[in-house]
């Protein structure tokens, strides 16, 4: 993985389960001293186009204890205000001579086309509604602590599907896996392509068909600042995709919730169901710092 | 008295239906005599042998961007990108800063070709004033100072209302009216087409429908004005059958396909390459096969190339934030040649007539034939000798080309404009048919 990590879609299973594996040993259970200095001297910039708290923040922490140095640009208060086009951003960081950019942008293919340009590994941290690999890797993460394999795993994946890059990893990393993904959301929203894109996916329109049997519930957070149209009234998407207690005796006994924050409680999932056992929410934010020190490491060691 | 003859080629001109070995005498810039091993003195000589001549082709479908866009290309640097592609004539869309909307400015583009431009340049004006699609622009006058057609390529009319009095108006002045068949709001915000590939790159599509629903709407109301409709760059499989649907009715329905269209489905393109962005999008492999069909069975009447120019700043950005469009001149016969004829679909002839007679008759020109008397508009061909496209050495002043480096079995060797040799490939070695233009407009 030299090259960077723009996808999952593109990453072959050996590759995907070295990561994982490296990860479990940074999860802080496993570990007595929080720091590195693995890649001491190395500089990462982590350059967010669009508004990140928790991804932003995960991966400056995970270049932190590896003992990195990490640098964060927001676009807003930078030179792109002032007009200045991405190529144009990010050679002028790159005449800097970072060691790796970490870069979260509103277009698909973003990191892709920068990549063609640029000789600075990019690791992508969520490019428009694409992809957003290490999102899916910490989600691999969080499910493999609880279950021994993710063969045959039968996971739901409810919300806004056509606008997620969180949908779209997961879909790539599962079902080259042979893990079965369900995904589910109002029919503006789910277009029946996505079942063409990989193996091993079905839709659901129900909430209840997608859940039933589930190892795996992963709630979408509803991408209003997405949707340019009235794609699905607000009202109706709480009342029928709507997580709430009452569907969980649906899903297998010992399934678990996940959410890739931020949560909106009330909106897409109860409070109840995400403060409640089954929920492993914070659980993926600590698998999120692990997995992305496992990328920084794979990516800038050698 | 200036002479060429143009010896020993095999002249298909499909108008008069000749398609045999023949030489060509050009006098005084119009064709003199078609005939066999004439005895002819004085006249500079174009040894044509196991070459192609044809009338002189037409793209009735450029964006030349002057004026307001020189940065990407000119009037007379798309003439020159049109003579390497073997065009003798181009008619330029209205979308220039100003728009084409009144009869200044299509004098303008008019004065400007006959001063800098190396071909003939044809000028379409708007529909609407500033193509704003609300109220008709000076089209009466328009054609007066020389457009050819009316159009608001790239921001088509969206109100059903405002189409009917164009084309009520465009028969009355006996212009055809070309749609960019586009329904905004179903294409709104998309960059590629609608599809598994745009739903695995995670891009807003352009379904086929938006396409569709404005191509039965103007045939609907072709039906109802009598007004002569023509759909630019068709591209879905639905419209094409509409299209044949409206011929069988009688309706003067007609409709051009690109060389993007019929070579490339989505699938190819590369993730996110924006040199593979253009409206209508690169569609299904189903689309493809649908507009090769069309032009098999006649549904579709010319090949043109929505030469679109557009600066490397402008294609180097995000994907969806580029602008849409592929220069396309200089390729096009290649890629005809290669797709259509020595895939066996199409014969040379039916080529021939895609590029001259099809284009002519739509706009209604006295051009694309090679009779006695007509303007000596000339394309020379050869079918096999192989050649690169390097769009580093194009005439254009853009390189928005998703076929760079692709090697090409024939294309063109000359281009003859009004008796005037403007463009040989390679000093006519044939070797690159991207070459100097050897030499320019008085």
């Amino acid at each position: 993985m030299p090259g960077g990590l723009l996808g999952i879609e593109t990453l072959d299973r050996v590759e995907i389960e070295t990561i994982l594996d490296r990860a479990k040993s940074f999860q802080p259970q496993q570990t007595e001293s929080k720091r590195s200095d693995m890649l001491r001297g190395r500089m990462i910039v982590n350059l967010f186009f669009e508004a990140s708290t928790r991804t932003r923040t995960s991966f400056e922490i995970a270049a932190k204890r590896l003992g990195a140095d990490a640098i964060s640009i927001t676009a807003s208060g930078s030179s792109v205000d002032k007009g200045e086009s991405l190529v144009d951003t990010l050679n002028t960081l790159a005449a800097m001579h970072p060691d790796a950019i970490v870069m979260r942008h509103s277009a698909s293919g973003a990191p892709h086309f920068l990549a063609r340009h640029l000789p600075i590994p990019i690791i992508n941290a969520g490019d428009g509604t694409h992809e957003h690999p290490t999102q899916a890797l910490l989600d691999a993460r969080t499910i493999l602590d609880r279950r021994n394999t993710l063969e045959g795993l039968r996971v739901a994946i409810i919300g806004d599907i056509a606008h997620s890059r969180v949908a779209r990893s997961n879909m790539y990393l599962l079902s080259k896996f042979g893990a079965g993904t369900v995904l589910c959301g109002p029919a503006p929203l789910l277009p029946a392509e996505l079942t063409q894109i990989t193996s091993g996916v079905t839709l659901a329109h129900d909430i209840r068909e997608a859940i039933r049997d589930a190892d795996v519930i992963m709630m979408l957070r509803v991408q209003f600042e997405r949707q340019d149209e009235a794609a699905f009234s607000t009202s109706d998407y709480y009342r029928f995709y709507g997580l709430r207690l009452e569907h969980m005796g649906l899903a297998k006994p010992d399934a678990i919730v996940m959410h890739p924050g931020p949560i909106n409680r009330g909106r897409e999932i109860s409070s109840e169901v995400a403060d409640s056992q089954r929920s492993v929410i914070l659980n993926q934010v600590e698998n999120g710092i692990a997995v992305r020190m496992a990328v920084l490491e794979r990516i800038l060691s050698n | 008295m200036r002479k060429l003859i143009i010896r020993n080629g095999r002249v298909i001109d499909p108008a008069s239906r000749l398609d045999a070995i023949r030489d060509v005498l050009v006098e005084e810039g119009r064709i003199a005599v078609i005939g066999e091993k004439l005895h002819v003195t004085g006249a500079e000589k174009f040894d044509a042998s196991g070459l192609i001549v044809t009338p002189g082709f037409i793209d009735m479908h450029v964006h030349l961007r002057e004026p307001g866009f020189e940065y990407a290309e000119t009037i007379e640097s798309g003439s020159r990108a049109a003579a390497a592609g073997g065009f003798t004539s181009i008619c330029c869309m209205p979308n220039t800063s100003p728009v084409n909307d009144n009869a200044t400015v299509t004098s303008y583009i008019k004065e400007r070709a006959e001063r800098h431009a190396i071909v003939n340049v044809f000028p379409i004006g708007a529909i609407t004033k500033n193509s704003a699609g609300e109220e008709l622009a000076a089209i009466g006058s328009m054609k007066a100072a020389g457009a050819v057609a009316i159009s608001d390529d790239g921001r088509p009319v969206m109100n059903a209302r405002v189409m009917r009095r164009a084309m009520e108006t465009a028969r009355s002045f006996g212009l055809p009216i070309i749609d960019h068949c586009e329904d905004l709001h179903l294409s709104s915000g998309g960059a590629m087409h609608e599809g598994v590939e745009s739903v695995r790159l995670g891009l807003r599509g352009i379904p086929a429908a938006s396409e569709d629903v404005m191509v039965a709407r103007d045939i609907i109301l072709a039906e109802m004005t009598g007004a002569r409709f023509h759909v630019a760059h068709i591209s879905s499989r639905y419209s094409v059958e509409m299209v044949a649907f409206a011929k069988s009715r009688g309706l003067a329905v007609t409709c051009e396909a690109t060389p993007h269209h019929f070579t490339l489905a989505d699938g190819n393109m590369p993730p996110y390459d924006s040199n593979y962005k253009m409206k209508p999008p690169l569609r299904s492999a189903c689309d493809v096969g649908a507009v090769t069909q069309g032009i098999i069975s006649g549904a579709v009447d010319a090949i043109a190339t929505d030469h679109a120019p557009h600066a490397g700043s402008e294609k180097m950005q995000e994907f969806e934030k580029c602008p849409f469009g592929v220069i396309g001149l200089e390729t096009a016969i290649g890629l005809t040649l290669e797709q259509l004829v020595h895939s066996g679909k199409i014969s040379l002839a039916r080529m021939v007539e895609l590029f001259t007679t099809g284009p002519a008759n739509v706009l209604q020109m006295e051009r694309g034939r090679l009779s006695p008397g007509a303007p000596a508009d000339i394309t020379i061909l050869d079918t096999e000798r192989n050649w690169t496209y390097d769009v580093n050495r194009s005439a254009s002043k853009s390189r928005n080309s998703p076929f760079d480096g692709r090697t090409f079995r024939g294309g063109p060797v000359a281009t003859i404009v009004n008796g005037r040799v403007v463009w040989t490939a390679e000093e006519r070695g044939f070797d690159a048919p991207v070459g100097q233009a050897v030499r320019t407009a008085p």
